[in-house]
């Protein structure tokens, strides 16, 4: 198999990818498809209780926002609208916390094999995004029961899914390879994303909050994409997010997260084994 | 050698920072920025150098914290070498420890699958190969089953069943072989002596000699992350005594971060003699011959026993003796002088003398404990089974006949 004159490759030590990036896509798909399907097998209900926690917390919201409050009455479709933006929040919530932890937790794989770092964090987002997926599929149930016509627009989530994806990724990424040398990075996140869930426009719309909460709000790079996601999936009615100087500097924290990402990784992934 | 280079490193170099007091949150980080003083440097690799042919069995050996573990994750890409450089030719798979990445929820049919792909299989190859992996740990009725509900020994069986049928080109091992019974041990040695005749190539890392002396063919020796040696398996081993234990010769003290547990008391001199009180390196069969033994005292010693025992290539303890000197106790810098008059037993073979020293005799603490103080041979020309002669009364005669009714 191996005869005549092999070739002498550099070895390069640890990085995100180390090893081959066919390697690291096939562990990545592997890891993923095992958890994902361990979590619907491992238990009789599996699906029900991947979806129970959102549909629970839905519940409750959704009696506290139409009860106590008449957000019912004023916003088209509430109720849809509620679940729909949970479920994409919860995505996010679920992937980014679960990869704080994760190159910790996988300790021995890390420091005894030639693992690519990387894949580690994002086989948690895929993970999730399988989640995501089928709980979108029981979204669109919710969305035809509610009277929902589909529209060509819905097309158009697709590009939604795919920043909001790419944020997460590179949000897991950093926070996975913060976590080994700062072990408080998993409090910080943990205030951090329930503060992010209440400055994200999940339990109501951004077009309902007055002028200076608004423009805070915009900050957000989630903001654009649910009001996007709103508008394109659930209510053509509702506004598109203002182009102004808060979507500029959301766009930028967008961007500004990517290159974080890329750099914090390559910085930690050839120290991780050291660190651990 | 003729085979081509597979492995080439030239002058690898490692060093850990390590914190004296660790940063460990963001806010000591912040509490303390510029707190990065407290920081020690710990060289677990001084430029090492050596090229590995193909099918070639090559050791790596050295005591604890020598830096042969540090080189190993080096070349299976875990560490990165601060300086330096490896090149490799080939699909590696390295094994530092058997087991690596089993997941104790998943079937064992998965985990072979994940596994494979970790040494390097496409996903498609691990898929294939999976029958043969559950056949050769004979774990087939089992493919189904939970690695959870797996014995140890099964999980053993199947972790290396994969690690075979990987089938890399060139396989980096730390001590899987100090996992599981001699049996298992002798199928590992077994396998790797198949993989070399298909051109596979071994790195051993170990601190087991007779493994080292049995199965490599060349053997590197490293000291406190210094490369001592890089030759003959024979002379590594050898000089891995010499250096480690100072068998008669010039004692080395070992310096460094290596654990090495003489602090108590420190072997000074060691050697054998032979029937007229000369020294020996090595010894007649049936004759009998001394062993000469002199420690030092580091701290006052109280009530110390100095034991000997004496062991095969394998480790295995024939015979031993212990010893309690006349005074309940020893002053610090006092030595203390071992002789011992041996019936000798032996039969032709190679043998080694452990020792060690405790103290506070009925607390049986132990100051010293040196694995491999002295090696010598018995030469001979009456070799028998087993590695000793005891004398004994043997004779065999013919029963009478008896005449038996059915």
């Amino acid at each position: 198999m191996s005869d005549g004159t092999l070739e002498l490759r550099e070895v390069r030590g640890p990085s995100a990818l180390g090893g081959g990036r066919r390697r690291a896509l096939e562990l990545l798909y592997l890891i993923a498809v095992t958890d994902f399907r361990r979590s619907y097998l491992g238990t009789a209900l599996g699906y029900l209780w991947s979806f129970a926690r959102p549909l629970a917390l839905f519940a409750v919201l959704l009696t506290v926002f139409t009860q106590a409050f008449d957000l019912g009455d004023r916003v088209v479709n509430y109720p849809v609208l509620l679940l729909f933006n949970i479920v994409l929040f919860s995505f996010f919530q679920e992937a980014t916390t679960q990869a704080v932890s994760s190159i910790v937790s996988q300790e021995s794989v890390v420091r005894k094999t030639q693992f690519p770092r990387l894949v580690i964090p994002l086989a948690v987002v895929l993970t999730s995004a399988f989640n995501l997926g089928v709980n979108l599929v029981v979204v669109l149930g919710f969305l035809l029961a509610a009277g929902i016509e589909p529209r060509w627009t819905w097309l158009l989530f697709g590009l939604v899914l795919a920043v909001l994806v790419v944020l997460t990724t590179a949000a897991a990424a950093i926070l996975a390879a913060l976590y080994p040398r700062f072990r408080d990075t998993g409090i910080i996140w943990g205030v951090t994303v329930t503060a992010l869930f209440y400055a994200t426009p999940v339990l109501y719309p951004s077009d309902i909050l007055s002028g200076r909460l608004r423009d805070l709000l915009a900050l957000n790079p989630l903001t654009p994409l649910f009001e996007l996601a709103r508008r394109w999936v659930i209510d053509p009615a509702a506004p598109y997010p203002e182009a102004g100087a808060g979507l500029a500097v959301a766009a930028a924290i967008f961007l500004a997260v990517c290159a974080l990402a890329v750099w914090v990784f390559r910085r930690e992934a050839p120290r991780i084994a050291e660190e651990l | 050698m003729t085979t081509p280079v597979v492995i080439e490193a030239r002058d690898v170099r490692k060093a850990f920072r390590i914190p004296e007091h660790r940063v460990d949150t963001l806010k000591e980080r912040a509490l303390h920025p510029l707190a990065r003083g407290g920081r020690r440097e710990l060289h677990a690799l001084r430029g090492v150098s050596f090229d590995v042919h193909r099918g070639e069995f090559f050791g790596i050996v050295g005591r604890n914290g020598s830096g042969k573990s540090t080189l190993l994750k080096i070349m299976s890409s875990i560490y990165r070498a601060d300086a330096g450089s490896i090149r490799m030719a080939g699909r590696l798979a390295p094994f530092i420890e058997l087991g690596v990445g089993f997941n104790p929820e998943l079937t064992s049919r998965d985990n072979v699958v994940l596994n494979g792909v970790m040494m390097g299989l496409g996903r498609r190859e691990a898929r294939r190969r999976l029958d043969a992996v559950l056949d050769f740990a004979e774990l087939r009725d089992f493919e189904e089953l939970k690695l959870k509900n797996y014995s140890s020994g099964m999980m053993v069986r199947l972790a290396f069943a994969v690690m075979v049928e990987a089938d890399a080109d060139i396989m980096l091992v730390d001590e899987v072989l100090a996992v599981g019974d001699a049996a298992f041990a002798q199928k590992c040695m077994d396998v790797f002596r198949d993989r070399r005749r298909a051109g596979r190539t071994l790195v051993l890392v170990t601190h087991d000699m007779a493994t080292v002396q049995g199965f490599c063919d060349r053997a590197m020796l490293l000291h406190d992350g210094e490369q001592r040696y890089l030759g003959a398996a024979e002379e590594a081993a050898l000089r891995y005594y010499r250096l480690n234990f100072g068998g008669g010769g010039e004692w080395e003290a070992p310096q460094g971060a290596g654990g090495v547990p003489d602090v108590n008391v420190r072997p000074v001199e060691a050697w054998l003699e032979g029937p007229d009180g000369e020294r020996v390196e090595n010894v007649e069969q049936g004759e009998p011959f001394g062993l000469q033994a002199v420690f030092e005292a580091r701290h006052e010693l109280v009530a110390p026993t100095f034991g000997f025992h004496f062991a095969d290539t394998d480790g295995t303890t024939l015979f031993g003796f212990n010893v309690m000197p006349v005074e309940e106790s020893v002053a610090a810098g006092r030595r203390v002088r071992v002789r011992a008059e041996i019936e000798s037993p032996l039969l032709p073979g190679r043998y080694f003398v452990t020792c060690w020293v405790s103290r506070n005799r009925t607390q049986g603490d132990l100051a010293l404990h040196v694995v491999r103080l002295l090696d010598f041979v018995v030469y001979g020309t009456r070799p028998g089974p087993g590695s000793v002669a005891v004398r004994a009364d043997v004779e065999a005669t013919l029963e009478p006949l008896e005449v038996r009714t059915p």
